[in-house]
């Protein structure tokens, strides 16, 4: 026992005494999620909108001044024309505008109902579209609650709008895209840390020959992976915490489930990348092969199936099948219910079974590898 | 396989075939206790994998074989616990410190906490590498990684030391020095059982085997093969040996 543990420790003096290394294991995560949760974020932020109306109405500037207030819009001013209003969304001056029509207000009354276009620059189609959704919840909340009230004040008309586009979303109400990215950001550096920091650091012991040495040692060849394995799964461990840390105090996600059981499902997915590290040193030989295997086939498929950038939803059949092997999809999908959804445990058995079954698949295979290589 | 107390190690007949090629043909031989045993051939001849057998990394296709007083078949992890192994590639970890290279050996080894510190310091004394204790081994020089490999090799004070072509990419004058290095261990009692491709070296040894073809076909004190060959140097006796091999590396 002793042996063994003076194993572990070299593996650890390895990790520390390799300042970079660690440093970019921990400052990874905590810059990718400072980076999603801020600077690269999927909401609109500083959109300026114009306006082209055909008559100087008072309703309509209050719409304006509306859209000005809100944290996403800012009101750049009004054109006088089409041709002024393309010019200025060309040169980028303008990103959104909205066109009243001639007599907007009165048409407003009248049976067939008013209209209004927004327009925006799709230039960028995720941005365009959530302009466009944002534009025109403002302009209905403001027909409804400010004209309507007022015109059913005037009994002119009778007090249900005709503009009510009715959206709810859930469970992120606020569209924070900080909620959806952080199981995806926690997928992605657990598996980068185990599978390829464990691979890259047993291969690089077959490549500069110390394995030789060990195997002729009486350390026992499955000890020396279990040792590699343990200072990966502390750092994986503080990294994990790391992250929680700075999502519930920094990006002010709460989270809504069992902390236990995310935890839980954290450890699990932490072991299953400790085994593909483990599979992945016992096929190759060489640490840049090993990196290659790890980034190509196990960190870009997490980036694309795990529905961090795409829904899988959306994706075409076969696709969706490919993703349902990827574990990072599993962990993802089972962090999201319990952390965002609050979910209880029990609808997120599936996720936790197969996430278990994958591990035990993953072992059992890397050991008979192991054992097999050896002979 | 009597006679314990005099031969460290004792193979009769051993044979390892992969498939139809036979790497290591049959061989026979003992290595005394004390003694400095040169393991000679060239590339290919089946030293290596008559090492792997004798270490308890591969078991034999046929024969036997005792390392330190453990059956090759069954005590492998006995034998592992009574060797030291220095490889030919250079396989310390240079991202460490050389107490800690040290230090990670003596716990792999077993060798209790208390007795390693004062083992270390005296390996370190030996090596005049104690004001360097705690450099990178990557910063050290070639020679002196060599020597260091050496000594974590017999930090646990073997009963045998297997050094594999122990001075490759090393100068003469280092070379001599090594070899100084490996008196001393033997003085302290641990046989030494070395690959050379240098000849020269070859002289330094008690007794020489020279494998050709997967056999050992001589096996005596360079002394007494010069003798036998009428040959002026080891290097020659090999020479003459190696006439007859058909293997091509």
């Amino acid at each position: 026992m002793r042996e063994f543990f003076a194993f572990v420790r070299k593996e650890f003096l390895h990790i520390f005494r390799d300042k970079r290394t660690l440093l970019v294991l921990i400052g990874l995560p905590t810059a990718l999620i400072v980076l999603f949760g801020f600077a690269i974020s999927t909401e609109i932020r500083n959109v300026n909108v114009g306006l082209l109306s055909a008559d100087d109405d008072v309703y309509v500037t209050r719409l304006m001044e509306k859209i000005d207030r809100s944290e996403y819009f800012t009101y750049v001013g009004a054109f006088r024309s089409e041709a002024g209003l393309d010019e200025a969304m060309r040169r980028g001056q303008v990103d959104a505008a909205l066109i009243f029509g001639k007599d907007f207000m009165s048409s407003l009354y009248s049976p067939e109902g008013a209209d209004v276009a927004v327009v925006v620059d799709a230039v960028n189609p995720n941005n365009a579209s959530m302009e466009v959704m944002y534009l025109s919840g403002m302009i209905s909340d403001y027909f409804k609650d400010d004209i309507v009230s007022m015109a059913s004040y005037r009994q002119q008309m009778p007090a249900t709008g005709r503009l009510t586009p009715n959206l709810r979303m859930l469970y992120n109400p606020q569209l924070k895209s900080s909620y959806n990215f952080v199981p995806g950001i926690m997928g992605l550096i657990l598996m980068l840390i185990c599978a390829l920091m464990t691979s890259v650091s047993i291969v690089r012991e077959k490549e500069t020959g110390s394995m030789e040495v060990l195997l002729v040692s009486p350390v026992r060849p499955i000890n020396i992976v279990i040792a590699k394995m343990i200072p990966y799964f502390v750092v994986a461990c503080v990294v994990l915490v790391n992250i929680l840390l700075l999502t519930i105090f920094v990006l002010k996600v709460p989270v809504a489930g069992s902390f236990f059981w995310m935890i839980l499902v954290s450890v699990i997915y932490i072991i299953l990348s400790l085994g593909i590290g483990m599979l992945v040193s016992t096929l190759v030989r060489t640490q840049i092969i090993a990196t290659l295997i790890c980034g190509m086939i196990f960190l870009v498929p997490v980036m694309m199936f795990s529905g961090m950038l795409y829904p899988i939803e959306s994706m075409p059949e076969p696709l969706q099948w490919f993703a349902q092997i990827i574990p990072a999809k599993w962990f993802i999908e089972a962090i999201r219910k319990i952390m965002i959804e609050g979910t209880p445990v029990r609808y997120v058995t599936k996720e936790i079974l197969i996430l278990t079954a994958m591990a035990v698949v993953v072992f059992t295979a890397a050991v008979a590898k192991f054992n097999d290589k050896l002979d | 396989m009597i006679d314990k107390g005099d031969n460290v190690i004792e193979v009769r007949n051993l044979t390892k075939k992969f498939g139809d090629f036979t790497a290591v043909d049959n061989i026979t031989f003992e290595v005394h206790k004390g003694e400095i045993f040169g393991f000679l051939g060239a590339n290919g001849a089946g030293k290596t994998t008559a090492m792997k057998m004798l270490t308890g990394l591969s078991f034999p296709t046929s024969g036997e074989g005792k390392v330190a007083g453990f059956d090759v078949w069954t005590q492998s992890e006995l034998i592992k616990k009574h060797i030291g192994y220095m490889s030919q590639k250079f396989a310390l970890y240079g991202d460490l410190t050389v107490k800690d290279n040290l230090d990670i050996f003596a716990g792999i080894y077993g060798v209790p906490p208390r007795q390693s510190g004062k083992r270390i310091a005296e390996l370190l004394d030996r090596l005049s590498l104690a004001g360097e204790r705690d450099t990178l081994v990557r910063d050290l020089p070639q020679g002196w990684k060599q020597k260091l490999a050496f000594s974590v090799a017999i930090v646990h004070k073997p009963e045998i030391m297997f050094l594999d072509e122990p001075t490759g990419g090393v100068d003469p004058s280092a070379r001599r020095q090594f070899w100084e290095l490996i008196y001393e261990a033997v003085d302290e009692g641990i046989t030494a059982f070395v690959t050379t491709h240098y000849m020269d070296e070859a002289e330094y040894c008690g007794r020489i085997s020279m494998m050709v073809d997967g056999r050992i076909d001589a096996l005596d004190s360079p002394s007494a093969l010069k003798r036998k060959y009428g040959a002026a140097s080891v290097a020659e006796v090999f020479e003459i040996l190696a006439r007859g091999a058909k293997r091509q590396d």
